[in-house]
């Protein structure tokens, strides 16, 4: 298989294909928009809260199969968690693309983009969701404080 | 051809489509500069040993070089670090005589660095910037130049050739505009010069600049040339080691013209080296090799039109423009084209080529750019057409 067909395996594109969460909350309790200067591809994230925990989670992408990925899955497991959850999922797709560090249990479906980690520029699209959604919950704590 | 570029000799199964951002380094430039490095290393303008001599000489005798590739006086020749850098120089040094209420017109076709520059210049000096827009096949619209070019209008940045498009400026016909208000007009010729030395006393500008790495030469080192007549006029952009009169606690003098403007220490073994890539340049039979990368265009244009769902950006014609052509395919993104398209062998960048402005008008944030140079030949162009049906069908 080629290194390009290995990349776009099916869950890619059947994840990317989903779209799962397309669409912009509103109103919403927190958002943070993520830019990819490279490409100029943006993630566009709103969310609703309760306690601090997600309750809905909106993402409006312009972005590539990985990109797009990243969002819909996202958007499938975003429900329930809180800053430290997100925080963590990051962690995990950072370690798996730098280190290659197999994902922990609850976040398996992220090993569909472990052979990006031959790809040093694709990192930030897989990425760019995940930073959208810290920024947006990142956003509401500073507010809290 | 290729035999005289050290990494596509050593890469035969490479199709290298991106000259547009960088072009391979010719042997003679890598040549030169390890000879250099080797043999006359030292800085310029300083020591007065034999060694420093040689390197005083290798650095002028390459501000020689530039001068005949662009046909002009060697003094005009400023090194800088590249394209970018020559035209935020201008930005600055020709900028610092600009006040509010004095114009400067640019397109929408620019690279970030002949547009950039210039929204920072609005901002420190509050002068006015206006666009020229572009017509759908990616050129620029003259059309509206009466309009937009006015009394205060003091200078016109355009490019030479789109990055995007590989549209091509008449440039006689901005300068002539120009001309009629009194402005001035500084060409950005990054992509241009990659296919074929320039007569810039023909071309009518006033500045010019471009980048040696796109040029066949090494990375590091660009060039603007000025007229005389300006350049002795303008303040310089940096200040440091080389740029001086007489310094004391008092304050500083200028140096003349072109060294006001080369402060510190240059990039001395690359300008030897873009020299030796003009000289070689210079060798060649331009007329046969535009033809040749004419003919190359229209086969890559023919294949694009085959491909579903493909729309080439500008004009699907292969006269009248650089061999760049860039395209969009329905529902693909540049970059998964790009990866498929690395997995076959194929370097093409994707993405907004820096030129957002230019892509929001022609209705895209992104696409895939197949650029080619003078090394590049049929089997880049199938190889091309086959990676981008491959593509098409491992991404849907």
């Amino acid at each position: 298989m080629s290194a390009g067909a290995e990349l776009y395996q099916q869950a890619i594109k059947d994840w990317a294909g989903a779209d799962h969460g397309h669409g912009r909350l509103d109103p919403a309790d927190a958002a943070a928009r993520t830019d990819n200067p490279l490409c100029g591809d943006r993630v566009q994230v709103t969310l609703r809260l309760d306690a601090g925990r997600i309750t809905a989670f909106a993402q409006e992408t312009r972005g590539c199969l990985l990109c797009r990925a990243a969002a819909s899955l996202l958007a499938q497991r975003a429900p329930g968690m809180d800053a430290a959850a997100a925080a963590a999922a990051s962690t995990a797709l950072e370690e798996l693309l730098a280190e290659g560090r197999d994902p922990p249990p609850a976040w398996q479906d992220l090993a569909m983009f472990a052979p990006a980690r031959s790809y040093r520029s694709r990192h930030k699209c897989a990425l760019l969701p995940f930073r959208a959604l810290r920024q947006a919950l990142e956003g509401v704590s500073h507010r809290e404080q | 051809m290729r035999s005289g570029f050290p990494l596509l000799a050593a890469q035969a199964g490479l199709h290298y489509l991106d000259s547009a951002a960088t072009a391979q380094i010719h042997r003679d430039a890598l040549d030169a500069v390890l000879r250099h490095e080797t043999g006359s290393r030292a800085n310029v303008m300083r020591g007065t040993y034999a060694l420093a001599d040689a390197a005083d000489r290798a650095y002028e005798s390459a501000r020689g070089a530039a001068a005949r590739f662009l046909n002009v006086a060697a003094e005009e020749i400023v090194f800088t670090s590249g394209a970018t850098a020559a035209l935020n120089l201008v930005a600055h040094s020709f900028g610092a005589g600009l006040q509010a209420g004095d114009r400067v017109l640019v397109s929408q076709a620019e690279h970030h660095s002949n547009f950039v520059p210039w929204l920072m210049l609005r901002e420190r000096k509050g002068i006015a910037l206006d666009v020229l827009p572009v017509r759908p096949d990616g050129q620029l619209d003259l059309g509206r130049l009466p309009q937009l070019l006015r009394e205060e209008t003091r200078l016109v940045a355009l490019t030479q050739c789109s990055n995007v498009t590989g549209a091509i400026t008449d440039v006689a016909a901005v300068v002539d505009a120009a001309r009629r208000v009194g402005a001035r007009v500084v060409l950005d010729g990054a992509q241009a010069v990659q296919h074929g030395p320039q007569d810039l006393r023909a071309l009518g500008v006033d500045f010019y600049a471009f980048s040696g790495h796109k040029c066949f030469g090494p990375g590091g080192v660009g060039v603007l040339w000025g007229r005389a007549e300006l350049l002795c006029t303008l303040p310089p952009f940096c200040g440091g080691g080389g740029m001086v009169g007489e310094v004391n606690l008092d304050g500083f003098s200028w140096a003349e013209a072109p060294r006001r403007f080369e402060a510190g220490t240059p990039p001395i073994a690359q300008a030897v080296g873009l020299a030796a890539a003009l000289d070689w340049m210079m060798s060649l039979d331009w007329p046969r090799l535009r033809e040749r990368e004419t003919a190359l265009c229209a086969r890559l244009l023919d294949g694009l039109r085959e491909i579903p769902g493909l729309r080439v950006l500008g004009s699907m014609a292969a006269e009248g423009r650089a061999p760049i052509v860039s395209f969009e395919i329905a529902g693909l993104h540049p970059h998964d084209i790009c990866q498929v398209l690395d997995a076959h062998g194929l370097a093409l960048r994707g993405g907004h080529h820096c030129a957002q402005p230019l892509l929001a008008a022609l209705g895209v944030e992104a696409c895939t750019r197949a650029s080619l140079a003078l090394y590049n030949d049929e089997s880049d162009v199938a190889a091309l057409l086959d990676g981008l049906r491959h593509a098409a069908k491992a991404l849907r």
